[in-house]
């Protein structure tokens, strides 16, 4: 039991941090520009394809710094010709233009690296145990995902905090108008928050690839997880968005070490009044409890757990 | 007088096209064809009735056309062989209230919110129903899904529904019965307060309506209407499964409507016709006709934000003064450059597809127009970006042309309000 707790909650905070990755860019990218990015999960996608074909002709390192770069590139390049152009059909229009692009961007990479998964591998250097508990070992290179992803959190929170681009970019959160009206170029504003939040979200795909599965639908998997982070944790807060990360993440993690079901709590008697539901085992039930918890917060929580605004 | 002439000449001429169809395409696969679309017309007019008319973007519209699908199969299969004394026509209706009813249940949730919280509720009801579209086995089926039979239901006037032709005329009959409802809609009080609450809730709160009222029953509705489409879908697959109620079907219901136009009622139909033509006919000629589509949407997204509806009544005042005529040597001439660009569009994705999908077991080679090509050399790259960057080009350089005929034939159309 307590290897199962300590082991589920290690997996937990990995998966809760990678989910952060993502989430702070785009609570970030929602909060400047009021644009919900349906594309956001398809940078990481991006990420992860682009860190596996560096890393199969050169190497993983190099893949590791240039495909998180590419893929920032290809986010301001999309904010900067695409995003900006529908800006002006209004918020629906630059919703629907993200979820257009998240379907190109998926069809492209089924065209480029096919449909079935890529073999993108932890790199030799990282290829070892890191610790061996209760007889079950623990792999270095989770290790070396948790590192760069409470790395890159820090980062994040020191550009935030601590310079003068992370402040304009905190007034932005809240006063977008008036930072507008003190004379800061907010399109270039934009596109910068837009390419670094891609940036982040491909450094996400680059060392989630070898430990996940890198395939076309990973975008789709992740995507919609990514919503119920930012929305639980409440739209525009980065601290919502880490708390509700974390949460997920432990939440899902727990879940499907669970084989528990209702019919074993209560015995099999209510099989025939809830049917298959009554036999489902929590880990059968893991998929569906975040979009419950979103569709709860929505109603009773609108704000989400840390946020201000009303969605 | 003569306008409700008209009115009436409009529907009368739908119905009489509806059942000349057949007989102008008799082959089997445009009759699989139609009746899809008479199916996504119903489905995507349904949808409209959200994002067009009260400005609700939903991302989860499949939940209600899949889940009376599922419904209609369960009771076809419970009423088969006589067992209930039902019509199969008729059945569609079991299907519109299950939808009714579903949303009703996930409406009363969803609707307390609107804008960008809608939405969300919205795509997170559909991922919820989907998830448990693979745990509950027993309603869906799990990944075979769940199979009927339309014939085992009681005949009408001998007919059996076994041929498509039937079908085709069930659901002929089901989508036009559809859309003069769904039209009949737009005409009543709730259809003028829904495009209020779409414009400017505030100002609708303020004459005294509950905005959550009007998006809460145009949703209801919205979810029956979806129900049949769902239903007819089952009655014409006799096979329903779990991707019916995903996240691809509402997707695609989505991006239909879009790119039919939402700001017309006419808009839907058009895009549910297109796409589904564009479905079957492309995916029969290239295997990357999802990019195609993926790019046309955003194309429309970017460029025709009315999508072809809003494009074609750009048109109307034009057209009705006589004055079409004078734009159309400028759109000839704007053709051609479109079409050179659109070549090279198409040359780069079909050279690509050919190259990294087909070149490992097929060769590198491709034959355009009796011409061998190896796309694994740069002739055929150099000749797409040629092509694409001299319609880019000519394009910019001819545009003026189009701009200057569109100017003097509105001058010309203001000028003769005026006299």
């Amino acid at each position: 039991m307590l290897e199962l707790v300590i082991f589920s909650s290690l997996n937990g905070v990995l998966y809760g941090m990678l989910l952060f990755m993502l989430a702070s860019g785009l609570t970030l990218i929602f909060s400047m520009m009021g644009v919900l990015n349906f594309a956001h999960a398809s940078f990481y996608m991006l990420g992860a394809y682009f860190g596996f074909e560096i890393s199969r002709r050169i190497g993983f390192w190099p893949g590791f710094v240039v495909a998180p770069l590419l893929v920032g590139a290809v986010g301001a390049l999309v904010e900067r010709y695409g995003l900006r152009q529908v800006h002006r059909h209004g918020h629906v229009a630059e919703l629907l233009f993200t979820f257009g692009l998240a379907f190109v961007i998926e069809e492209l990479v089924q065209m480029f690296w096919g449909k079935l998964p890529v073999d993108y591998r932890v790199p030799a250097s990282l290829d070892f145990t890191a610790f061996t508990l209760f007889q079950t070992t623990y792999p270095a290179y989770r290790m070396f995902m948790l590192l760069v992803a409470v790395g890159m959190f820090v980062f994040l929170l020191a550009i935030l905090t601590r310079t003068r681009v992370g402040l304009i970019i905190q007034a932005a959160l809240t006063h977008p108008n008036t930072v507008a009206m003190l004379g800061h170029d907010v399109p270039r504003i934009f596109m910068m928050v837009f390419g670094v939040g891609s940036a982040l979200a491909g450094l996400a795909g680059v060392i989630a690839g070898p430990a996940l599965v890198t395939q076309p639908s990973m975008a789709a998997l992740l995507g919609p997880i990514l919503f119920v982070v930012v929305v639980v944790g409440g739209l525009g807060s980065l601290p919502g968005a880490f708390v509700a990360s974390l949460l997920i993440g432990l939440i899902q993690t727990f879940a499907v070490a669970i084989n528990l079901s209702l019919s074993d709590i209560f015995g099999p008697g209510g099989a025939a009044l809830f049917g298959d539901l009554w036999q489902a085992t929590v880990a059968q039930l893991a998929p569906v409890i975040p979009y419950l918890l979103l569709v709860l917060i929505l109603i009773f929580r609108p704000t989400g757990l840390m946020g201000t605004r009303e969605t | 007088m003569r306008s409700s002439l008209g009115r009436y000449a409009l529907w009368i001429g739908l119905a009489v096209l509806f059942a000349a169809l057949p007989h102008i395409f008799t082959s089997g696969t445009s009759l699989t064809k139609m009746s899809l679309m008479g199916i996504m017309i119903v489905f995507a007019l349904s949808y409209n009735m959200l994002l067009g008319q009260t400005g609700m973007l939903s991302f989860g519209h499949a939940v209600y056309y899949g889940l009376a699908g599922f419904m209609v199969v369960h009771f076809i299969n419970r009423a088969s062989g006589g067992a209930w004394p039902v019509w199969l026509p008729f059945v569609p209706l079991i299907g519109g209230l299950t939808g009714l009813t579903f949303g009703i249940i996930f409406g009363w949730v969803s609707t307390k919110r609107a804008g960008t919280a809608f939405a969300m509720i919205s795509l997170g009801l559909g991922e919820l129903v989907a998830a448990c579209s693979l745990i509950l086995r027993g309603f869906f089926g799990g990944e075979e899904g769940i199979t009927t039979n339309r014939t085992r239901l009681l005949r009408l006037f001998g007919y059996n529904f076994g041929p498509q032709i039937q079908v085709y005329y069930l659901i002929a009959a089901w989508c036009l019965i559809c859309i003069a409802a769904m039209y009949a809609i737009t005409r009543t009080p709730l259809g003028r307060m829904s495009n209020a609450v779409r414009e400017n809730p505030e100002r609708a709160q303020f004459v005294g309506y509950s905005t959550q009222m009007v998006r809460f029953l145009s949703f209801c509705l919205s979810g029956f209407f979806a129900g049949i489409a769902g239903a007819l879908a089952a009655i014409n697959f006799e096979i329903m499964n779990f991707l019916s109620v995903g996240a691809i079907q509402s997707g695609t219901v989505l991006l239909m409507t879009y790119i039919g136009g939402v700001g017309h009622f006419f808009g839907p139909i058009l895009g549910a016709v297109l796409i589904t033509w564009l479905q079957s006919s492309l995916s029969d000629l290239t295997g990357a006709w999802m990019l195609y589509f993926g790019l046309l949407f955003i194309f429309v997204i970017m460029f025709s934000p009315g999508g072809i509806a809003g494009w074609i009544m750009l048109h109307e005042p034009l057209a009705r003064a006589g004055l079409l005529m004078r734009l159309l040597p400028a759109y000839l001439l704007i053709a051609v450059p479109v079409l050179i660009a659109l070549a090279g569009i198409v040359g780069l994705i079909e050279f690509g597809h050919h190259y990294l999908v087909k070149g490992a077991t097929d060769g590198t080679v491709v034959r355009v127009l009796g011409v061998a090509l190896d796309t694994a050399g740069p002739l055929p790259w150099l000749i797409s970006v040629g092509l694409l960057a001299a319609g880019l080009v000519l394009g910019r350089r001819l545009w003026p042309v189009v701009t200057d005929a569109w100017n003097a034939a509105s001058a010309e159309l203001k000028r003769r309000i005026s006299a």
